[in-house]
């Protein structure tokens, strides 16, 4: 027999993970709770619960600024979570990861503080059709402000990038390439390390907008090879508030600051300010420093399951998701690329998504309903809604069932 | 409805509710009468609202659009009670309309005829705006001066 390696089924039980999250015990509706709205955002483990409590009842206090016990506290925790983030994106550098609201606000950086400033009447922008608003609207508005171009590369109607078209799409005028890692509303994951090498080859940085990534693979920069790197941390299990712009150290010792204030500075006359080195540099004001802290305790919380053996789970699970979705009469999956992470976006026949979205809260499962933050994509895929299932690590084949029994009912109200 | 579903759901997709959204009646356009645009943006809903009124009062009132069922019901069934009603008397129907989909559950509630089959809304604060999104747009389009559509947005 020849040797094989499996990765999720000794070392994952996913019913001990479930323990580990109190809000999956709650009834809703007088029914278990099905949590399969994981995209929206994560549910929080007691971990990161407990680690929030701790930091406002033993450490708070501000950051890189007083002189006592409190403050050094704050400030080694604080400090000590851009250590772990760093390490969870494999950085080459600590002052490469730089904490911000979240992705929204991490792209709206780039775009103010690059973007602006590379970015020249003329010039164009690409970005791809299943980008989020949020990696949309930013870019439109540095367009605005300098008089350059968005391009967008297609997408087959599988949900796959269209890499000829998008190769096709750069030239000399293309200053930066920002692309999603998975679609929201899809579930494709891009081949980010073929989209950098494309761009590398004209000289174009690329940002990636890894929201929808970080809770579900292992994630490298330094193997993508991208030059900046965006996520939020209600995504991956932390609290809502905090996230994390990744950038490459040469790029941010050059940018321009995003935001003026207290902490993004070195020296400060009314002539003239001298500003602080990278990351603080584009850290004004007091940061969300309980924010980070609970973040870096989910990241722990996810590297000690290891993202292989979470990624291998959701997609068992997926493919079991895809199956049982498959046989409800009238459903059609949208989003069908050969790579996909753990989204089951769908329609079904005669029935609108907001109705799909209420009779499933009343069976006890939480899925979102809507355009997704992209509206784009949904003229693209010429509907105006779908319905999303999102799974995550703590989801089992029993809520799937559940998620088809739903439909079920669904189906039985409305033929 | 044969289907085991809870009290709520139940008397949110009554037969007439599901009924109206299988066949919305009076979903057509009008040619050169007032109308207006109706739109969701946190759902993608989006309908027309068209009006023929004559000495004050509506003669014609028809629709066209996509949503979800309650929003299309909604419309079909307010294009046939405001028909034949004057402008003060549609908007009265509006105002208690609107009483009546966001009143607690506890409350008693006027009749309103075959509006009353949205009365079930009450136990959804979430959808309400689904269901009132149709009347909006009548509001805007009893207000035009011309044809010219306007676009109402329920944010």
């Amino acid at each position: 027999m020849s040797p094989t390696v499996s990765l999720a089924p000794a070392a994952f039980d996913v019913q001990a993970i479930r323990r580990d999250f109190p809000i999956l015990r709650e009834r809703v509706h007088d029914k278990p709770l099905v949590y399969l709205d994981n995209a929206a955002t994560t549910q929080k483990p007691r971990r990161v619960i407990d680690r929030l409590n701790a930091f406002y009842r033993r450490e708070n206090a501000n950051v890189h600024r007083g002189v006592h016990l409190l403050s050094e506290r704050a400030t080694d925790a604080y400090e000590d979570a851009r250590r772990t983030v760093c390490r969870f994106l494999n950085a080459a550098d600590p002052k490469e990861i730089v904490f911000v609201r979240g992705t929204t606000e991490a792209i709206n950086l780039v775009a103010q503080s690059y973007g602006r400033t590379h970015v020249g009447s003329g010039d164009e922008i690409v970005i791809t059709t299943m980008e989020h608003h949020s990696n949309i609207v930013p870019w439109q508005i540095v367009c605005e402000q300098t008089g350059a171009r968005l391009r967008v590369a297609p997408m087959t109607d599988d949900g796959d990038i269209d890499l000829d078209a998008y190769e096709a799409l750069l030239s000399a005028r293309t200053k930066i390439v920002a692309v999603v890692h998975v679609s929201n509303a899809l579930g494709t994951i891009n081949p980010i390390a073929e989209i950098v090498r494309i761009a590398h080859a004209g000289g174009i940085p690329v940002l990636v907008d890894g929201a929808q990534a970080v809770a579900h693979m292992p994630v490298d920069v330094r193997a993508l090879d991208c030059d900046f790197y965006a996520f939020s941390g209600h995504k991956v299990f932390g609290p809502t508030g905090i996230g994390v712009l990744y950038a490459r150290a040469s790029l941010l010792d050059a940018m321009p600051p995003y935001q003026g204030g207290g902490d993004m500075i070195s020296a400060v006359t009314f002539e003239r300010t001298l500003y602080n080195v990278p990351p603080y540099k584009f850290e004004a004001g007091t940061p969300d420093i309980a924010g980070a802290i609970g973040l870096a305790a989910a990241l722990q919380y996810v590297e000690a399951i290891g993202l292989d053996h979470v990624r291998a789970h959701e997609h068992e699970l997926l493919a079991y998701g895809t199956a049982a979705l498959s046989q409800v009469p009238g459903l059609r999956l949208t989003g069908t690329a050969a790579h996909k992470a753990g989204i089951l976006a769908f329609v079904l026949e005669g029935v609108h998504p907001h109705d799909i979205g209420t009779i499933l809260d009343r069976e006890g499962v939480a899925i979102r309903t809507g355009h997704h933050c992209c509206q784009p994509l949904m003229d693209r895929l010429g509907v105006p809604a779908t319905a999303r299932a999102s799974l995550a690590l703590y989801n089992t084949r029993e809520e799937v069932d559940a998620l088809a029994r739903a439909l079920d009912k669904v189906r039985e109200v409305f033929t | 409805m044969s289907v085991n579903l809870t009290s709520d759901l139940q008397d949110l997709y009554q037969e007439v509710i599901l009924d109206h959204n299988r066949r919305p009646r009076n979903f057509r356009a009008i040619e050169t009468v007032r109308k207006a645009e109706g739109y969701n943006p946190l759902c993608g809903d989006r309908l027309t609202v068209y009006l023929r009124i004559e000495n004050g009062r509506i003669e014609d009132a028809s629709f066209l659009g996509s949503g979800c069922a309650i929003s299309t019901a909604s419309a079909s069934l307010m294009t046939e009670s405001v028909k034949g009603k004057t402008l003060e008397e549609a908007r009265d129907l509006f105002e208690r309309f609107h009483q009546m989909i966001t009143r607690s559950p506890e409350q008693p509630i006027d009749d309103l005829g075959k509006l009353t089959a949205l009365a079930g809304i009450r136990q959804f604060p979430i959808r309400v705006k689904c269901a009132s999104l149709a009347w909006h747009t009548l509001r805007a389009a009893a207000e035009t001066r011309t044809s010219s559509a306007d676009v109402v947005s329920t944010e």
